[in-house]
């Protein structure tokens, strides 16, 4: 792999979740809090709607960092702070974007840092993935 | 009911072993939109080096359920399950898990915070295979929000 270089974008992927998304994490993970797949439940407990697992945009952010480093090197830690809901509409889904970028570059390998978007707003804080390169 | 500051430092017993599927790993890959072979693919995997298919980078998330749930059910935590929410989310690797894996799972509590009537419990749970390796560790913190009045 060539070097590195800070602030440099090495990888880009748009998400489009629909309530189909929610049930699939849902069944996957063994997470069914109905705040995930009822409007009622969410809205009782004074959300605006079926939001998205936090773990289900954790988990799909860092993917596109797995599919460009493919087998030339290891994920080694990644942490995210959950700091909005993506709310899933019923009709239209949402859209979550991820722009991973280099952070730092050091003997270990690198920090790749993530943006992770929802309707122009960052959804989690933080969002680092440290990997290392062969 | 505040969260009872004596939980900090608190270990709990591991929870049952929990045997990594072939179908579940691609059951959850689908779910997180991976797209790498090497999670669904046994001859992909194989050709990289590992013994079946790998698992995503947050799979362990599956297993620290367990876990959690062994902390909100403590009774004398003071956790009332219906006001938690997860603020932030860590995985510390040693290997990826790959189907065949058996994991062992031990929680401990390593911090109780108070904030602004909010309290913040943060936990590890330590995951090894079924030789004793350590495999990820997955830290956590929930915060419980404080009565509205």
């Amino acid at each position: 792999m060539t070097a590195l270089t800070v602030g440099e974008v090495v990888a880009e992927r748009s998400f489009q979740l629909t309530r189909d998304s929610l049930v699939r994490y849902a069944g996957a993970s063994g997470d069914f809090n109905p705040i995930h797949y009822r409007d009622d439940v969410a809205q009782s407990v004074g959300l605006p709607g079926v939001l998205a697992h936090g773990m289900l945009t954790m988990g799909l952010a860092v993917q596109p960092v797995v599919d460009w480093l493919g087998d030339r090197g290891a994920v080694l830690d990644y942490q995210v702070r959950f700091t909005r809901p993506v709310l899933v509409d019923p009709v239209d889904g949402a859209t979550v974007n991820v722009i991973a970028k280099v952070g730092v570059v050091d003997d270990a390998g690198a920090r790749i840092d993530l943006t992770v978007t929802f309707n122009d707003e960052t959804v989690l804080g933080k969002a680092q993935v440290r990997v290392s390169l062969n | 009911m505040p969260v009872n500051p004596d939980l900090q430092g608190r270990e709990f017993p591991p929870v049952a072993p929990y045997l990594v599927g072939r179908e579940k790993v691609r059951e959850f890959a689908r779910a997180v939109f991976a797209t790498s072979p090497l999670n669904y693919s046994p001859e992909a995997a194989s050709a990289a080096g590992y013994s079946d298919v790998v698992a995503p980078p947050t799979f362990p998330v599956v297993v620290q359920e367990a876990t959690l749930a062994q902390l909100l059910a403590e009774p004398d935590a003071g956790i009332d399950f219906t006001r938690v929410v997860h603020g932030d989310q860590r995985f510390a690797y040693t290997r990826p898990i790959v189907a065949g894996d058996e994991l062992t799972a031990t929680l401990s509590v390593t911090s109780i915070k108070t904030l602004g009537g909010h309290s913040m419990v943060t936990s590890e749970s330590t995951m090894v295979d079924a030789s004793g390796g350590h495999v990820v560790t997955a830290i956590s913190t929930l915060v419980i929000r404080g009565d509205e009045s």
